[in-house]
C-alpha cells in the first residue's frame, strides 16, 4: 500500500482521504485540536456560516434518543465577517481542507456569505446548507423544492468560484429529484444526509423537550437511511457525492463509498469519541490493506 | 490540554442512595484539574445511551496520580455507572470546562446542594492550599440527600439547612444565618433555583459571586453549541465558557 491509496478527489478538491467531518459536530476545528491531528484528516466543514451574527435557537437544544440525539441549535454562529477576520486566521495554516458551510435566511445571504468566502485563499470550498431543518427561514425550505434548491445553487454558482458542494435534507419525497435538480444548477458536488426532523416529548411535564419543539436527528440511528439515499443519489447526477449520517467507524465510512460516496463526513461520532476521526482514517488504511484495495476509488459505487 | 484516557477505577466510595463517589487513576501523570472542570464518562454497553455524562471533578490528588467522581444517579447512563466497581475502567475525556477563580479572595462562602456539592470539596482544599479558610454551607431536603458531609467536616467548619430539619437548619440555604455574613466572594453549585437566588442575593449585597451551572452535553469542547446558558453577551456553552461564570455577566440568567 502506498500513501495514495486513500486519495480521492470531489471535482477539484483534493482530499488526501476521503474523511472529513461534518458541520456543528466540529466546531473549527481548533475545539478537536488536543484530541487529533487535523492535518490528517481530508479536511473538516466548519459550523454553519450566515451573513451576520446568530444567537441560535432558545434552549433545551439537545436531547438523548436510541442510537442518536436530536439537536435544535439553529445556525449559532457569529457570522460570516467574523470567520473571515478573526477564525480564518486561526486556522488558515492547517495541511487540510477547511470547507466552510454557508447558510442563510434568502438568497441574497447566501450568495454575501459565498462571495465573501471565496475570498478566502485557504478555504478551497463551500458546503452550501440547504438542508437545516432548525431555522424558521430558509434552510430546509430551500432544500426541501427541486425549483427552489435550484435556484439557491444557480445564484451562489455566480458568486462562488471553487468547488461547490451542495447539503442536502432527507425529509424529502424524492432526494435523487432534489440532488439532479442542484447538479443541473452547478453544484459540483452533493452531500447528504443533512439531520432527519424529528421530536421528543417529556411525559411527565407534558411538553416537548427541546425549546424549539422539533430538531434534527444524527448519530447511527440514521445510518441506514443515509446510506439508502446516498445510493440512491449516487446512480442518479454524475457528480461525486459526500455521504454522511451516523458514521463511527471505518467500516461504516467504507459503507457509504461502497453505496457510492467519494468521500465521507463524521459528526455525532465525534462526541461520543473525539479521536473517532484519527481511528476511521487508520481503519481505512487497514481495510485496503487487508482487502488488497491499492486505490479507495475502486470501491466507490461497487454496490 | 485536554486528553481521552482509561481510568481504572480504583475505590467506590458510598453516599447512600442517590450519590457515589469513584476514586479513579490511569498510571500515568495526571493532569491538575482546576476545581470546577469537568469530565466526560463514557457509559459502555448501555442501551439507549451514546453521549457520555459530563461529571464534575469531586476531588484530585495529583501526586498520588487519582481523581475522584462524585456521581448522583439520575438516569439510564448514571444508573449504569453506578453498577461500576473497584477494577473496572472508565474511559474519560479531560479536564474539560473553565473551573472556579481562587485567587484573590480572603473570605469566601461555599454554597452547595445535591450534586453540586461534588465540585466543592476540591475548591475547599485549593483554597486551603491557598491559605484561605472558606466558610461551607450545604443543603439538601433531607440529611441523606447531602454527601460527602465528612470529608467537608474533616476540612472546615460545615454549616448545613435541609428541607425537612433532619440536619442543621430547617429551611434553604439562602435563609441560613451563616448566609448573610459578609464575604468577598460566594462560589454557588446546586439545583439552578438555589444558585439563581444566591446570585440575586450576592449582586444585591455587592459580593462577588461564581456559579457552577449544570446542562445537558453532548461534545463537552464547545463545538456543538447545545449546551448553551443566556448569559448578558448571549447564548454561552456551558461546557466550554463555563461550567462556571461569573454573576456580573449573568443578570440575564438569575433574573429570570
Amino acid at each position: 500500500m502506498n500513501n495514495d491509496t486513500l486519495k480521492v478527489r470531489l471535482h477539484n478538491l483534493q482530499l488526501k482521504n476521503p474523511v472529513l467531518t461534518a458541520s456543528g459536530t466540529f466546531g473549527y476545528g481548533e475545539e478537536f485540536a488536543d484530541f487529533v491531528d487535523l492535518n490528517r484528516l481530508g479536511g473538516f466543514v466548519v459550523k454553519g456560516t450566515t451573513g451576520s451574527h446568530r444567537e441560535g435557537n432558545p434552549y433545551p437544544r439537545m436531547v438523548e434518543t436510541p442510537s442518536g440525539m436530536l439537536n435544535s441549535v439553529g445556525l449559532q454562529n457569529g457570522g460570516v465577517d467574523k470567520f473571515c477576520d478573526e477564525v480564518y486566521h486561526r486556522i488558515k495554516h492547517l495541511d487540510t481542507n477547511v470547507i466552510v458551510n454557508v447558510s442563510g435566511s434568502s438568497i441574497e445571504e447566501y450568495c454575501e456569505v459565498a462571495s465573501k468566502i471565496d475570498a478566502l485563499e485557504r478555504v478551497p470550498a463551500i458546503e452550501l446548507n440547504i438542508s437545516c431543518p432548525n431555522v424558521k427561514c430558509g434552510g430546509m425550505s430551500f432544500g426541501t423544492d427541486p425549483g427552489m434548491a435550484a435556484q439557491v445553487v444557480e445564484a451562489v454558482r455566480r458568486v462562488y468560484s471553487k468547488t461547490l458542494i451542495v447539503k442536502l435534507s432527507p425529509n424529502v419525497t424524492n432526494i435523487a429529484e432534489i440532488a439532479k435538480a442542484v447538479e443541473g444548477a452547478g453544484a459540483d458536488s452533493v452531500s447528504l444526509i443533512n439531520t432527519l426532523l424529528g421530536m421528543a416529548i417529556d411525559i411527565e411535564r407534558r411538553m416537548p423537550v427541546m425549546a424549539n419543539i422539533t430538531g434534527g436527528l444524527s448519530g447511527p440511528a440514521v445510518k441506514p437511511v443515509a446510506v439508502r439515499m446516498v445510493w440512491q443519489v449516487a446512480h442518479a447526477v454524475k457528480i461525486p457525492v459526500v455521504g454522511l449520517g451516523g458514521i463511527c467507524t471505518a467500516e461504516d465510512a467504507i459503507e457509504f463509498m461502497m453505496a457510492g460516496a467519494t468521500a465521507v463526513e463524521v459528526g455525532t461520532a465525534n462526541f461520543v469519541d473525539p479521536t473517532v476521526t484519527m481511528k476511521i482514517v487508520d481503519g481505512m488504511e487497514q481495510f485496503c490493506k487487508d482487502h488488497a484495495i491499492n486505490d479507495i476509488n475502486d470501491i466507490i459505487g461497487i454496490v | 490540554m485536554k486528553e481521552v484516557h482509561n481510568f481504572t477505577i480504583i475505590q467506590r466510595i458510598e453516599h447512600g442512595e442517590r450519590y457515589f463517589a469513584l476514586v479513579l487513576a490511569h498510571g500515568g501523570t495526571l493532569q491538575s484539574p482546576a476545581p470546577g472542570q469537568f469530565v466526560e464518562a463514557l457509559v459502555e454497553d448501555c442501551p439507549g445511551v451514546m453521549l457520555r455524562r459530563p461529571i464534575s471533578v469531586h476531588d484530585a490528588d495529583p501526586q498520588a496520580g487519582t481523581l475522584t467522581l462524585m456521581v448522583q444517579i439520575v438516569g439510564r447512563g448514571t444508573r449504569k455507572l453506578a453498577t461500576l466497581r473497584e477494577g473496572d475502567r472508565l474511559n474519560l475525556v479531560y479536564p474539560l470546562g473553565h473551573g472556579f477563580t481562587t485567587e484573590g479572595c480572603k473570605k469566601p462562602l461555599l454554597v452547595g446542594g445535591g450534586a453540586g456539592i461534588a465540585p466543592l470539596l476540591l475548591l475547599a482544599k485549593t483554597l486551603q492550599a491557598n491559605e484561605v479558610q472558606p466558610t461551607v454551607l450545604l443543603g439538601g431536603r433531607t440529611a441523606e440527600l447531602i454527601p460527602a458531609r465528612d470529608a467537608f467536616a474533616s476540612l472546615c467548619t460545615l454549616h448545613t439547612a435541609t428541607d425537612d430539619g433532619s440536619l442543621g437548619h430547617r429551611g434553604l440555604v439562602v435563609e441560613h444565618p451563616v448566609f448573610n455574613d459578609s464575604y468577598d466572594m460566594i462560589y454557588a453549585c446546586g439545583p439552578t433555583p438555589m444558585m439563581k437566588a444566591v446570585a440575586r442575593s450576592a449582586a444585591q449585597r455587592g459580593v462577588e459571586c461564581e456559579v457552577s451551572l449544570e446542562n445537558v452535553m453532548a461534545c463537552g469542547v464547545g463545538a456543538c453549541l447545545c449546551c448553551v446558558t443566556d448569559t448578558d453577551h448571549g447564548h454561552r456553552c456551558v461546557c466550554k465558557d463555563g461550567p462556571v461564570f461569573n454573576i456580573k455577566n449573568m443578570r440575564r440568567w438569575y433574573e429570570q
